[in-house]
C-alpha cells in the first residue's frame, strides 16, 4: 500500500513509510483535504472510514504540533496513519466535516484539547471542557497541577442554551 | 355546533413553526445513566433539533497517562469503559506489546479472550437490562444484573477485583486463572443461559417493549458510517464489520464464531445484536476454555515483566530488578502505533507514543461510544421525548469513556 501510495501521490507526500507494521503518510496541510478526498475514491485504496482524528503535542519541535488521523478501508481491510504538522504560530488545518460526519465532534475536541483551529467547522467550540476554560489541557507546557479561575453561576433560565445558540439548526 | 375560531386555528401548520420550544434535558436526569445534557428544541413533544453535550465526566484520562510509567496506565484503564474493564486492559497490554515487538505467551492469550469475552457479556448484560428497565420492564433489569452478578464473582475469583481488575500487565497477565475455573463456569453459565431464555421470551415478542424499540433511532448505513459508527451500532445497520472478524488478534483467529447483524438499524436490531452476541461469546468463552493450554502466563524478560516475589526478596539482583522496573517503568523503544480490539460498543483502539523514556509520551484511545453520542442528534430528529431514553439505552453511553 505504502508503494501504490509512493507511486501514485509520491509528490504529494512529506513522508510515506511502514512504521511498527503500520502504514504511515505526513502531508502538507494544504493538500491534506484533496489527497483524504481522493483516497476515499480511489478504487484501489478505498479509505472510506474515518476511524479517528487526534493531535501530538512535540514541545520544543518545529513545526510543534502533529495533527493525526486514522483511516480504514472496509472494502480493503487496510489502515492509514495520515499525520499533518502544524506550526504553534498558526495552528490550524482544514476541517474534515464535508468529507465525514465523524470529523465535527473529534476536531471539536482535538480544538478543545490542543488549541488547533479547523478551518470550515461549522461548529467549533469546546466539547469536553466548559466554554470559560483557560488554556488547552493535552498540550504539554499546561501543567496538570494548574487550576482554574471559579466561573461565577449562571442562571440557566435567564440565558438557556448559551452553548448552543449560534449552532446551526440541523432540523 | 361550530368551534370557536380560536381552537381550530391551534391547528394551522404555520403557527407551528413559532411554537418551537427549547427544553434542557439533564444533566442529572432519572431516566439517563450517564451525566449527558441534551439541549432539545421540541414541537410539541417532537423533536426538531437536539444538541447532545457531553464532557460532564471528564477526568482527564489521557493527560494522567504522560505522568506515570506505562504500567500505571492500567488501572486508569479500569476506569474507561467500566461495564467491561478487562477488554481496556487487554486492548491497552496489545498496543504496547505491539511497540515493544513481543507477543504474550499461549496461555495468557487465551486467559485474556476468556476474560474478555465474559466482560462483553457482562457488558450486555448491563446495556440490556438497563434499556428494559427503561421501557418499564423492572423484571428483565433484576434478571440481567442477577445473571451478571454470576459473572461478577467469576471475574472477582480470576481478577480479586469486580470492576476495577488491573488485570493485564505488560507482556501478560497478571493472576492465572484459578484451578477451578471451570467447575466455576459451567454454573455460572448454565444460569445465565436459563435468564437468557426467561429475557428472551419475556421481551423479544413483548407488545409494549417492540412498540417502545422498533423504527425507534434509525440510521441508515451510509450515516452509520459517516458517523464512525462500530460495534452493534454498525451491525443493526447490516455491515458484519467485528475487529475479532476482521483483524483478528489474539487467537480468534481459531475460534469459531458468528457476527450477528441487524438489518434495519433501529434500537430493536441493536438489542437483538446485543442480545445474540451473549450467546457467541458464551460460545467463544466453551471453547477457549476447552483448549486452555498449561504454561506461563507472562514473558519471560526481566526489561518487561517483574521478577517473582521469592527473587525480590531473596536475591539483590530480583530486587534491583523489582526496583528498575518500578521506579523507570519498562523501557518501550520510541515510535507510535495503534492497535484496535472489539470492544462491547465497537471499535476500541489505542493510539500511543513512545519517546523511549519509560513514560507514555501519548496516549489517545478511540472510545466508541463517543461517536454513537455524536450520532445521537440526528437519530432523535423527528421522534418523541420518551424515544430519547430507549435510543440514549442502545447506544449504551459509559461516562467513562465518552467523556475520559
Amino acid at each position: 500500500m505504502i508503494e501504490y501510495l509512493k507511486q501514485h501521490y509520491g509528490s504529494e507526500l512529506l513522508a510515506a513509510e511502514v512504521k511498527v507494521g503500520d502504514n504511515v503518510v505526513v502531508v502538507d496541510r494544504e493538500r491534506a483535504v484533496t489527497l483524504f478526498r481522493k483516497w476515499r475514491d480511489d478504487p484501489n485504496l478505498k479509505l472510506d472510514f474515518l476511524t479517528d482524528i487526534t493531535a501530538v503535542d512535540w514541545l520544543n519541535r518545529k513545526p510543534r504540533f502533529e495533527v493525526v488521523y486514522h483511516l480504514y478501508s472496509f472494502p480493503l481491510k487496510h489502515r492509514l496513519r495520515v499525520k499533518v504538522p502544524v506550526e504553534e504560530s498558526d495552528p490550524w488545518v482544514y476541517s474534515l466535516t464535508p468529507l465525514w460526519k465523524a470529523a465535527d465532534w473529534l476536531e471539536r475536541e482535538c480544538y478543545d484539547m490542543f488549541g488547533i483551529r479547523f478551518e470550515g467547522h461549522p461548529d467549533l467550540r469546546r466539547i469536553l471542557m466548559y466554554d470559560s476554560f483557560v488554556g488547552h489541557p493535552l498540550r504539554k507546557d499546561y501543567p496538570v497541577t494548574k487550576r482554574q479561575p471559579i466561573v461565577e453561576e449562571t442562571d440557566p433560565i435567564v440565558r438557556p442554551l448559551s452553548h448552543s445558540r449560534n449552532r446551526p439548526s440541523r432540523g | 355546533m361550530a368551534l370557536p375560531k380560536r381552537w381550530t386555528q391551534k391547528t394551522e401548520l404555520e403557527d407551528t413553526a413559532e411554537e418551537i420550544m427549547e427544553l434542557q434535558m439533564g444533566p442529572s436526569h432519572p431516566a439517563t445513566h450517564g451525566t449527558i445534557k441534551f439541549n432539545l428544541k421540541l414541537d410539541g413533544e417532537r423533536i426538531v433539533d437536539c444538541d447532545v453535550e457531553i464532557g460532564y465526566l471528564h477526568r482527564a484520562f489521557e493527560k494522567m497517562c504522560e505522568q506515570g510509567t506505562w504500567t500505571q496506565v492500567f488501572p486508569y484503564t479500569d476506569r474507561l469503559n467500566y461495564a467491561s474493564p478487562v477488554i481496556n486492559n487487554v486492548a491497552f497490554a496489545l498496543a504496547v506489546e505491539k511497540l515493544l515487538g513481543i507477543e504474550c505467551p499461549e496461555r495468557a492469550k487465551y486467559a485474556r479472550v476468556i476474560m474478555s469475552e465474559v466482560s462483553r457479556i457482562c457488558d450486555h448484560l448491563t446495556c440490556l437490562g438497563m434499556a428494559a428497565v427503561e421501557v418499564g420492564a423492572q423484571t428483565v433489569g433484576f434478571y440481567a444484573i442477577e445473571a451478571r452478578e454470576f459473572l461478577y464473582d467469576l471475574i472477582e475469583a480470576v481478577t480479586g477485583a469486580r470492576v476495577t481488575v488491573t488485570w493485564c500487565r505488560l507482556g501478560g497477565i497478571a493472576r492465572d486463572l484459578p484451578e477451578d475455573f471451570s467447575d466455576r463456569l459451567i454454573p455460572a453459565f448454565k444460569h445465565l443461559d436459563a435468564i437468557l431464555k426467561d429475557c428472551d421470551k419475556l421481551l423479544s415478542r413483548n407488545r409494549v417493549f417492540r412498540d417502545r424499540m422498533v423504527g425507534v433511532g434509525k440510521i441508515s448505513v451510509q450515516d452509520a458510517l459517516s458517523y464512525s459508527l462500530t460495534g452493534p451500532l454498525l451491525r443493526a445497520c447490516g455491515v458484519p464489520y467485528d475487529v475479532r472478524k476482521a483483524h483478528p488478534y489474539l487467537i480468534y483467529d481459531r475460534l469459531e464464531f458468528d457476527v450477528p447483524v441487524g438489518s434495519e438499524g433501529d434500537n430493536f436490531d441493536r438489542f437483538m445484536v446485543r442480545f445474540a452476541e451473549i450467546r457467541e461469546s458464551m460460545k467463544i468463552v466453551e471453547q477457549a476454555v476447552r483448549e486452555l493450554p498449561q504454561g506461563p502466563i507472562i514473558v519471560d524478560d526481566p526489561r518487561i515483566a517483574l521478577p517473582p516475589k521469592e527473587r525480590v526478596y531473596g536475591s539483590i539482583e530480583g530486587l534491583m530488578n523489582h526496583f528498575k522496573l518500578i521506579m523507570e517503568g519498562v523501557k518501550v523503544p520510541p515510535g507510535e502505533t495503534y492497535h484496535a480490539v472489539e470492544g462491547a460498543n465497537g471499535e476500541l483502539g489505542f493510539y500511543i507514543v513512545s519517546d523511549g523514556s519509560g513514560r507514555p509520551y501519548r496516549v489517545r484511545v478511540r472510545p466508541p461510544c463517543f461517536f454513537g453520542m455524536a450520532a445521537l442528534g440526528q437519530m432523535l430528529i423527528g421522534h418523541m421525548i420518551p424515544d430519547i431514553i430507549t435510543t440514549f439505552g442502545m447506544i449504551n453511553m459509559i461516562g467513562g469513556e465518552c467523556d475520559r
